[in-house]
């Protein structure tokens, strides 16, 4: 059945009709193009499909297209301000903090709710908050440098 | 993976989900937070033909204290459970619960109505719920009942929130003052889902262990309270020795659930070792 919805991505509206089943993220992925959120497990376990949506972080494969409605929901490709990356992106840079990158926009997000609701976020912290977000690649250790450089940089 | 398809309804109050309830004549699915609900349809074990989405009727959300009692809307995230300043002083076993559910994202979507509705025996919540003795606000047809937590959990997967029926809210009653309340896990390594939950509240009074209530999730199909160790640590000093003594009560006559992490015998262990943990932190919470 279709659904109408309004929805705010990455600051501009789009308003669409999708199917009730649809799932959150192969409307950002599919029918807007916004191809940065990955599709990893399809089990609510390994958060590559990360994205805000009124600011906290959410498994857009958990989540209908239709429960979007008249929210703002931001995506890896939404942090970027045009001049520079974000200072979670550009902690990710400097540190290492990925190889294969395909987690990546998913632990960025999920970082920037973290430093959003924890500015100074101990190394526990970090891992705690990221326990959705899952790595095949790095073991973990520049992203938690990621981060906690991400932190330093956002206070000063 | 994919749910099939179903007719999706948006219900704007209390009322109106009750009514597309009864009008969808039993195959109908409540979303809430979805993070029970969608991961099933994907995997297509449930094909509800309507989903009704509660997800926006406001008078669901949110804590609020009614006297002493902390009431707390079913649609309230486990997020905002466990970070309530409510919560924690007056409930802290629920706080820990709420905080020890999945992720953060599951957190900020997960809602306590929907958890305490699909009842999965691995879930946090029921063992807090349980050891509180919360009352369940439940809406159908015919008006509001209130069940207590004690008659909640009927069987794996079943509660007593019949299909008609919609649950409102949580009321957690107030509790002695310094009483010691925890809620300690042994999660799944890779779902994060309790193998064991135990949560725990003592009071001491003039040095001895009083309204205990003990109580468990994970361990069986069913949650419960667990009468055994509550008498066994009871009047006693509550410590190291009486804990001991009062956890190798722990589970007992349960039928230990046993899955490809932990068999059974593995859980009725823990159940021990966690009664002993929980008891031992609720004791030294006390004051």
């Amino acid at each position: 059945m279709a659904v109408s919805i309004n929805v705010k991505v990455n600051g501009e509206a789009h308003q669409g009709s999708v199917e009730s089943n649809q799932l959150l993220v192969y409307y950002i992925r599919e029918s807007l193009g916004l191809t940065g959120t990955h599709i990893g497990c399809d089990t609510s376990s390994c958060g590559a499909c990360t994205v805000l949506v009124n600011g906290k972080a959410v498994k857009s494969c958990t989540m209908l297209a239709a429960q979007a409605d008249g929210t703002d929901i931001t995506t890896i490709e939404g942090l970027a301000d045009g001049n520079g990356l974000h200072p979670v992106q550009d902690a990710f840079w400097e540190k290492h903090g990925l190889q294969c990158g395909f987690c990546t926009p998913g632990m960025i997000i999920t970082a920037v709710d973290l430093l959003d609701r924890n500015p100074d976020p101990s190394e526990h912290e970090i891992r705690e908050a990221l326990e959705g977000n899952l790595c095949r690649c790095t073991g973990y250790q520049n992203i938690v440098k990621a981060v906690q450089y991400a932190a330093q940089k956002i206070k000063c | 993976m994919i749910p099939a398809a179903f007719d999706y309804q948006r219900a704007s109050s209390v009322d109106e989900a009750v009514t597309l309830l009864a009008e969808s004549g039993g195959d109908a699915k409540i979303l809430a937070g979805g993070h029970s609900l969608i991961p099933t349809l994907k995997l297509r074990l449930a094909r509800p033909e309507t989903l009704i989405d509660i997800g926006r009727i406001d008078e669901l959300k949110g804590i609020s204290e009614d006297g002493d009692t902390i009431v707390i809307g079913a649609l309230t995230t486990h997020d905002d459970v466990a970070s309530s300043d409510v919560v924690q002083a007056k409930a802290p076993n629920l706080a820990a619960a709420a905080a020890a559910i999945g992720d953060l994202q599951v957190r900020n979507c997960g809602t306590i109505g929907g958890a305490l509705v699909h009842a999965d025996p691995a879930a946090d919540y029921p063992a807090a719920i349980l050891a509180d003795e919360a009352e369940i606000v439940v809406q159908g047809p015919n008006g509001s009942r209130t069940v207590p937590a004690a008659d909640f959990f009927l069987d794996i997967f079943v509660t007593a929130v019949q299909e008609d029926e919609l649950l409102t809210a949580v009321r957690i009653p107030a509790r002695a003052p310094g009483t010691g309340s925890v809620y300690l896990k042994f999660p799944n390594p890779a779902s994060g889902y309790a193998v064991v939950g135990c949560a725990a509240n003592v009071t001491m009074d003039g040095g001895k262990c009083a309204n205990v209530r003990v109580a468990f999730n994970g361990v069986s199909g069913v949650a419960f309270r667990d009468a055994g160790v509550e008498d066994a640590i009871t009047g006693t000093s509550g410590d190291e020795a009486a804990i001991v003594a009062a956890a190798e009560c722990a589970g007992n006559g349960q039928d230990c659930m046993s899955d490809t992490f932990a068999s059974a015998e593995f859980r009725a262990h823990l159940a021990k070792v966690y009664a002993k943990r929980a008891l031992t932190a609720a004791v030294k919470a006390a004051s």
